[in-house]
């Protein structure tokens, strides 16, 4: 008797799985199911409408731009977002919610002029008090605390008329316009954290935590050219990079940023991509206050023991662009070419140089790297391997990213760390790392000529100038070897063929507007 | 009855035999490996298995056998300590509730369960992160993953033989617990603790490289099978030999000591 | 019924020292969850306004007391990275942890209780031989390297199963079930290699018994002792195996919900310990631990009461 019912549970299985298994494919590509109704909508033209499908690695922090720090959630909802200004391919600034500018002559007074008809979300109109009540915001002007330390240059902010806005700054500060990409949000509205309003191309449509951010098409985008052709967008959320290339290869996933060499192998000929710097600056700190790495001649000898293209090649596949300083070649304006040449690889001279450092016979150094990133992880191997060339002998020691933020980042407990710094629009807020009473100079360099040249340079109103005196600084970081500067590793975003318009931005951005669906 | 037994002992013989050549394999990479296991080749990366390279490079361009071969010191090391730390507290730990009994008893006994409530690797991912990750902090949390089971078995054991006659005698007859322990209970626990300690084991090794999935195991640029398999896996389809060649050294030394427990615990039957 | 009271007691007793064990490990781990949440590039001002809001300067005994206070009143306090009501977080993480693991267990007994017997009743064949060798695979292949191959065979290759997230059971029953049915096996093959091997050595064992001799020799078939007989005793030491299970099935997604992007509470764990989120991760890790023990209490008590010689120390 029993054994019959055994046998037929069995069977049951297997007629269960049958089914599963063969069960109807159309089925097969929608994992949420919700996307079935939209299939049908890209069917009905060639180029308009559809869906796309994003896999990111990383959950959203906050949905509050204001709140949100992380760089992966700012690139997702900033498709919601707009700022008075933008940024194009190149990091130039061009005019967004914003039609224009001016500058007063002492370079404290900033006008801008919005254009008309610019509509948030929720279907009121932008006017120059959202833009006063989001920077008072940021800029802690109402009496509460300021939200970013960028706005509290900010002395006040006024409207004068419903299309014109003035920002005073407390002092100069050439570094401030870049800001103004920051998102501008309704007055008075306090949800932003769950149901967020901007008046971006997208609007927010639903978030489950930990699986997928779901925005829709604006029909009313204030910038008729650049209303979405697409109807939505789901950005998925898949921590494994091994999972969200398979889920591409099986259909599941249409866009893939962040994808590896050998992922882009795999996928073959059913992806395109593009590819190139992604302004990041990944590089090997040393704690310029802890022994031996307060003496420059040590950090140099490091420096001229390093290949760096064997590390872009191993690590990277060759897909990265060698750095000399604290800067990518990626904000050309800014960068001061030919630095990164200036330690080629050359054992006897860093050998000579540790000699004279009284380290003839070498030493030991702990080399943190956190352990979420494979990259820094991988970079940290082939560095241990070149070190032990000049009888360095390195300890990788991995930690989690959270632990690292506490340890190296905030308190300066190491000796040296492997990291990337993610591109920032204006070169102030990529150098005043290295100024020395920064809160976050992690690296403990300090240098008085650096310090007065970055003074210097906010102040500087004339671009030319203030470039010049950018670039003078980024060679006293070269000059005292500040830390081992690697590469700005490529970042090669794939796409499903029949996906495109996609473009690499300086910053971390998705211009989702410009997106096609075909078939 | 004869052709019974053949059978019987299959698992062993191939359990044995697994275990004999990887632990040749880690013996003789205690003196040699055909390259340096940490030498990076960048002009020669992710190459096929050939003579040269007998299981092909990984994508730093070092040779997978030599780290392969290095990575089984890794292996027994983690195995070894952790089944060592378990035994030991599992072995007190249990020795003491069952021979005492009483409030001891019940107070060891709870730690045991509450240690047990918590998942394995989740327990592991605890103690991980509180100690940091590397290669002494993974064999700690292994090892302290080990101790309920051991605790158990010891405990159940000391009960078991306990209530042996024999045992009863030579209480009465007044003779030192530690002589009873060590004279009259021991020799009649050998077995199940034997079995467990192959058996936790291979729980270990595989427990790591769960662990090093989750980047919490033995640090780089050591090898480690499980952190290798890790490695691997971006690579799955440009280069699956590594994938498939690190992942069946984890499964054969795991089914080794598994099919040893099997053996060595049919042994027991056969004889009792 | 003393029984019963007697592991009630060593019951709530377990709990409490696991809440201390989580509670003190918890407390002891570096990292500011306030920094973790804003980031590299947050400001010195949003992590200050946020450690205030987070109310994170209590003193250590005052927030164990509180904590435990507000587990047993049902108020688990709010994540820290989410800042919602940790059961709203875990509101739609539990279904998903939940499925795939009973999905596995039934998968477990379906494939491993049969296939145990069939062992068992070939033992001593060539077959029993290279099935128990097979199972025993499934004990030794690293379970996120055959999560991976799997996907690559079923999701990849033939595209008969989704390769990550879900649909949920109120959308599609068999949308479900399919997506669902990968984690699952991938979670269940250790356990179903575990139900096997118990199993086949508890039937041997029995077979051995003198009761089976008496029904053999009373001339029944040998399916009615096999079936009638045998599988009801050595069924129940595979009873008493179930919370070990549970306990391996819990453990197990944790890795596995990472493989297939599952936004379960083993993906969250680890998630909330990078994140430091304490109040969600010490109250997820004592809601695992509970329904552990939980388990095996009802074990205790359904082997007590079909098995009455089991003693009250036994």
């Amino acid at each position: 008797m029993k054994m019959i019912t055994i046998k037929r549970l069995f069977i049951m299985l297997f007629v269960l799985l049958f089914i599963v298994g063969c069960s109807s494919p159309t089925a097969s590509k929608d994992t949420q199911g919700k996307t079935n109704h939209s299939e049908q909508n890209q069917e009905k033209s060639s180029n308009e409408g559809g869906v796309v499908r994003i896999a990111m690695s990383t959950e959203i922090d906050n949905l509050d731009p204001y709140l949100s720090a992380a760089t992966d959630t700012g690139s997702m909802m900033d498709n919601v977002f707009d700022g008075l200004l933008d940024t194009d391919e190149n990091g130039k600034l061009v005019p967004a919610i914003a039609e224009k500018y001016a500058i007063s002559d002492d370079g404290r007074t900033y006008t801008f002029y919005l254009k008309e008809g610019v509509m948030f979300h929720d279907g009121s109109e932008l006017t120059a008090d959202d833009v006063v009540y989001s920077y008072a915001k940021l800029g802690g002007l109402n009496g509460g605390e300021p939200l970013s330390s960028r706005f509290e240059i900010v002395e006040k902010v006024e409207a004068k008329s419903p299309l014109e806005v003035v920002v005073t700054l407390k002092e100069v500060d050439s570094a401030f316009l870049a800001r103004n990409i920051v998102a501008i949000v309704p007055k008075d509205y306090e949800e932003q954290s769950s149901k967020p309003i901007g008046a971006g191309p997208f609007k927010f449509e639903e978030y489950k935590v930990g699986q997928e951010l779901r925005l829709s098409k604006n029909e009313n985008y204030y910038d008729k050219e650049n209303t979405p052709k697409i109807d939505e967008v789901q950005f998925k959320i898949m921590p494994d990079p091994e999972s969200s290339i398979l889920a591409m290869q099986a259909g599941e996933i249409d866009i893939l940023p962040g994808i590896s060499k050998q992922g882009l192998d795999q996928l073959g000929d059913t992806v395109h991509s593009i590819s190139g710097p992604q302004n990041m600056v990944q590089l090997m700190a040393m704690n310029n206050s802890v022994k031996p790495f307060d003496d420059v001649r040590v950090r140099q000898a490091i420096n001229l023991a390093i290949n760096k293209d064997v590390i872009i090649d191993t690590v990277a596949d060759g897909m990265g662009t060698k750095l000399g300083t604290n800067m990518s070649p990626a904000m050309q304006f800014y960068y001061e070419p030919g630095l990164e040449d200036r330690y080629e690889q050359n054992i006897e001279k860093a050998k000579e140089l540790l000699d004279e450092a009284g380290l003839a016979s070498g030493f030991t150094m702990e080399l943190t790297v956190p352990s979420d990133y494979q990259f820094h992880v991988d970079t940290a191997q082939v560095i241990a391997d070149q070190l032990s060339q000049i009888n360095i002998q390195t300890e990788i020691k991995q930690i989690e990213f959270s632990s690292w933020l506490e340890n190296v980042y905030n308190n300066a407990q190491y000796e040296t760390t492997i990291i990337g710094f993610t591109g920032k629009l204006d070169p102030y807020e990529v150098l005043v790392r290295y100024v020395s009473d920064y809160g976050k100079n992690f690296m403990k360099f300090q240098d008085e000529r650096y310090d007065e040249l970055i003074k210097e340079a906010v102040r500087e109103t004339d671009e030319t100038k203030k470039a010049a005196l950018y670039k003078k600084a980024q060679t006293i970081l070269t000059d005292e070897a500040a830390a081992l500067f690697i590469m700005d590793p490529d970042r090669t975003t794939a796409m499903r063929n029949g996906v495109n318009g996609l473009k690499l931005f300086p910053i971390q951005k998705f211009n989702l507007e410009d997106v096609t669906v075909t078939k | 009855m004869k052709k019974h037994n053949i059978f019987k002992s299959i698992p062993l013989i191939i359990g044995v035999s697994f275990v004999t050549v990887l632990t040749i394999m880690m013996l003789v990479s205690l003196f040699y490996t055909p390259y340096s296991p940490n030498a990076m080749d960048p002009s020669d990366r992710l190459a096929q298995p050939s003579f040269t390279h007998l299981f092909g490079t990984d994508n730093f361009g070092r040779d997978i056998f030599s780290r392969v071969m290095q990575g089984s010191q890794t292996a027994f090391l983690i195995g070894f300590s952790a089944v060592s730390i378990g035994l030991f507290f599992g072995f007190l730990i249990g020795a003491c509730a069952g021979y005492f009994g009483g409030w001891i008893d019940e107070l060891s006994m709870r730690i045991i369960d509450a240690m047990m409530a918590l998942p394995g690797i989740l327990f592991a991912i605890m103690l991980i992160s509180v100690f940091e990750t590397g290669i002494r902090n993974t064999i700690i949390a292994l090892g302290i993953m080990s101790i309920p089971s051991f605790a158990r078995i010891v405990r159940s054991g000391f009960i078991q033989v306990k209530q042996f006659d024999f045992v009863k005698a030579s209480i009465a007859k007044g003779a030192g617990s530690f002589r009873i322990i060590f004279q009259h209970i021991l020799p009649n626990v050998t077995s199940p603790i034997l079995v467990a300690v192959t058996l936790s084991f291979s729980g270990s090794v595989l427990a790591e490289a769960g662990l090093s999935y989750l980047g919490l195991g033995v640090q780089p640029p050591d090898p480690s099978w499980g952190r290798m398999l890790k490695e691997a896996q971006p690579f799955m389809s440009t280069a699956p030999w590594y994938v498939i060649l690190t992942g069946l050294f984890i499964t054969f030394m795991v089914l080794g000591f598994n099919l040893l427990s099997d053996g060595i615990r049919d042994l027991q039957d056969k004889k009792s | 019924m003393k029984y019963a009271l007697y592991k009630l007691s060593t019951f709530l007793m377990t709990i409490l020292l696991v809440s201390l064990i989580i509670f003190t490990v918890f407390q002891v781990l570096p990292g500011n969850p306030a920094q973790i949440i804003l980031g590299m590039d947050a400001d010195t001002q949003q992590i200050a306004q946020l450690e205030k809001e987070l109310g994170l300067d209590k003193s250590i005994g005052e927030r164990y007391t509180s904590w435990l206070s507000g587990f047993l009143m049902g108020d688990l306090g709010d994540s820290l990275k989410y800042q919602q009501p940790v059961l709203d977080v875990l509101k739609d993480r539990i279904p998903v942890t939940f499925s795939i693991a009973i999905y596995s267990i039934l998968l477990t007994i379906c494939i491993g209780i049969p296939l145990g017997i069939y062992i068992a009743r070939t033992d001593g064949r060539w077959i029993s031989v290279f099935l128990s060798m097979f199972t025993q695979l499934g004990i030794a292949v690293p379970s996120f390297w055959f999560a991976f191959v799997l996907i690559l065979v079923f999701g990849v290759t033939f595209q008969l199963f989704p390769t990550f997230g879900y649909v949920p059971w109120s959308e599609s029953f068999i949308g479900a079930l399919r997506s669902y049915f990968l984690p699952s096996l991938a979670l269940a093959i250790s356990n179903i290699a575990v139900v096997i091997r118990y199993l086949r050595n508890t039937i041997l064992d029995q077979a051995k018994m003198d009761y089976v001799r008496t029904a053999r020799c009373k001339g029944l078939r040998e399916k009615t002792i096999m079936y009638g007989h045998i599988l009801r005793n050595a069924l129940m030491p595979v009873l008493t195996i179930m919370g070990l299970i549970v306990a391996d099935t819990l453990g197990g997604s944790i890795i596995i919900e990472n493989v297939f992007a599952l936004p379960g509470l083993g993906n969250l764990l680890i998630q909330s310990i990078t994140s430091r989120d304490f109040p969600l991760v010490q109250s997820m890790v004592l809601y695992i631990a509970i329904l552990v023990i939980l388990v095996n209490f009802i074990v205790d008590l359904l082997y007590k009461l079909i098995d009455p010689r089991v003693r009250l120390k036994g």
